[in-house]
């Protein structure tokens, strides 16, 4: 195709600016479209308000539950270590041996404390507590084993020290008394388990609800998208502005979530150490903090773009010029 | 610059508006499309900027088969040519300026750049002192000419005007192709659909003229 120079340039110039002027249009694209995403969010404050509040609930729930369940386990750790070991020692063990054994546990660096129960002794309680005192005289032989009664010290698996206990010659059973601690952990477990499933909801949720607000805005400027195409308009730069809208409603929602949160804790506090003060415990209620503050505002955007990406790439490619 | 080889268009529902249509426009052309309303003008003028695929034939524009530029090709496609449209196609939340801007903002121009072209263009089609009003404001006319200079102020090589005197008076009419022409004398492609007959026949230009679909005068 004959063209001259001349008409060569004009078309180079109108198809092509400089590569550097192109990123600083970019960018200079992106500032704009983030500003006027804010104007149009911000234009409509009633509704926008809505949306963040609903995005801040559905957040702040998990949030909520998340932060009572650090604090439910920071007071069940606070609680001393409950832990204590039975020996139940061997029939042909006699009482010289059995303070023999209990002197030498004594001295281990791992046992805070171990006290021994003579048969005798354990069978004259037994007669005392039971009731039973005739039918224990009855007997002719004592039934009951020696027993030694272990405290593991702090920082121990007592567990595992019940293993160790179990493998001496001496000792018949090493049985470790601490199954409702294993049930409350189960507890803790299973609820951890309950926060992140709901978590995970909410957050589907939250996603939804943004991608239908993105979608409405979309709806809401078929024209000028039309337009936009006609004189060129690329998907990305079709797309930015309601990126951007997706950002602004997520950061919005997870700052709210974040003062939901923060307003809850501090109508906590009160009853929360009057409580703590009563069973004259140092209790704190830990709260979320600025990082964990942060932390859902920059979820909240995330979300955000996740549900305006959502709502884009299914209702953008559909309007086309006609 | 843009050559049609024996395009067909067939809409969906059956109805051919483009009948193996053949023609060829040279660079630095300025060529009038006329016919009856219904006759495929506008349709012609959407298969060169891909608002529409052909059923059958080729569409070449600057020697580049349209067939082979794909759905990502078609933006970088579209910036290469102004189209001034038949229902003007205006950003109506916008200024003057802000429509006649987008082209440049959209192709990536910096903003001082960007100021100075609109303002040449809306020079051109005599609204610079309307730049900052919103279009609902100006008359019919004046609208047409704030699309026209967004046509223009992306400097394309190829220029596609649909009805552009639809709703201007003799005197205008005449202004604005009088505007056409001055494009086309610093190179620029124009290709103009227009049932304005008394006009365009007093303009000494090239006139292709479709009926039902089919060319009837002026392929060359
Ligand atoms: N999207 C479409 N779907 C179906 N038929 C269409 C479509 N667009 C146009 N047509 C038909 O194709 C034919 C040509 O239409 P076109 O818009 O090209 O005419 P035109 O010459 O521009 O007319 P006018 O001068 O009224 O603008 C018409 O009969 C019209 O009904
Ligand atoms: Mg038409």
């Amino acid at each position: 195709m004959a063209t001259n120079p001349a008409q060569r340039r004009e078309g180079a110039s109108a198809s092509r600016a400089r590569l550097g002027d192109r990123y600083r249009a970019w960018r200079h694209h992106h500032s704009l479209s983030a500003a006027d995403s804010l104007r149009r969010v911000l234009d409509n404050p009633v509704s926008s308000v809505l949306t963040w509040l609903v995005i801040g609930i559905a957040m702040a729930l998990p949030a909520a539950l998340g932060i009572a369940l650090d604090n439910a386990r920071a007071v069940s750790g606070s609680w001393d270590s409950p832990a204590q070991i039975s020996l139940f020692l061997e029939a042909e063990v006699d009482e010289r041996q059995a303070s023999e054994l209990q002197r030498e546990l004594g001295e281990r660096g791992d046992i805070d404390a171990a006290r021994l129960v003579p048969r005798d002794a354990a069978l004259a309680e037994f007669a005392e507590l039971s009731g039973f005192a005739d039918v224990v005289a009855s007997l002719e032989q004592n039934p009951l084993p020696h027993l030694l009664l272990v405290e593991p010290a702090a920082g121990v698996d007592p567990a595992q020290l019940r293993e160790t206990f179990a493998a001496l010659p001496a000792v018949d059973q090493a049985v470790l008394d601490m199954a409702w601690v294993q049930r409350l952990n189960n507890i803790m477990e299973l609820s951890r388990r309950l926060v992140l499933a709901l978590g995970g909801v909410l957050v589907l949720g939250v996603v939804l609800i943004l991608g239908n607000t993105i979608r409405l805005a979309i709806e809401s400027r078929r024209d000028e998208i039309v337009i936009v195409k006609l004189v060129g308009g690329s998907n990305a730069f079709v797309r930015r502005p309601f990126l951007y809208t997706g950002l602004w409603y997520g950061v919005g929602g997870g700052f709210f979530s974040a003062l939901l949160v923060l307003a809850a804790l501090f109508f906590l506090d009160g009853p929360v150490s009057h409580l703590a003060s009563l069973y004259q415990s140092g209790f704190a209620l830990q709260g979320i903090g600025l990082i964990g503050s942060l932390q859902l505002i920059l979820l909240g955007g995330l979300l955000g773009l996740a549900g305006a990406w959502l709502a884009v790439s299914r209702h953008l490619g559909a309007i086309e010029p006609r | 610059m843009i050559q049609f080889e024996r395009v067909s268009k067939r809409y969906a529902e059956g109805h051919d508006a483009l009948r193996e249509i053949s023609l060829e426009i040279a660079p630095d052309d300025l060529v009038f499309l006329t016919g009856h309303s219904g006759a495929g003008k506008s349709t012609l003028l959407r298969l060169i900027m891909l608002m529409d695929r052909p059923s059958r034939g080729k569409v070449r524009v600057d020697g580049r088969d349209l067939a082979t530029i794909g759905s990502r090709g078609i933006p970088a496609h579209r910036r290469n040519i102004g189209v001034v449209f038949q229902n003007h196609q205006l950003l109506f939340d916008r200024t003057v300026f802000d429509n006649v801007a987008l082209p440049l903002v959209i192709a990536g121009y910096d903003h001082r750049e960007i100021g100075r072209r609109v303002r040449a263009a809306l020079d051109k089609v005599g609204l610079l002192a309307r730049e900052r009003a919103m279009p609902v404001t100006l008359s019919g006319g004046e609208q047409q000419r704030v699309g026209i200079a967004r046509a223009v102020v992306g400097r394309p090589r190829i220029l596609l005007a649909d009805e552009p005197t639809g709703n201007l008076d003799p005197a205008l009419s005449a202004e604005i192709m009088a505007l056409f022409e001055a494009f086309n004398q610093v190179g620029v492609t124009v290709l103009i659909a227009s049932h304005d007959l008394a006009l365009i026949s007093r303009l000494q230009h090239r006139i292709i003229t479709l009926r039902d679909g089919q060319l009837v005068g002026g392929a060359a």
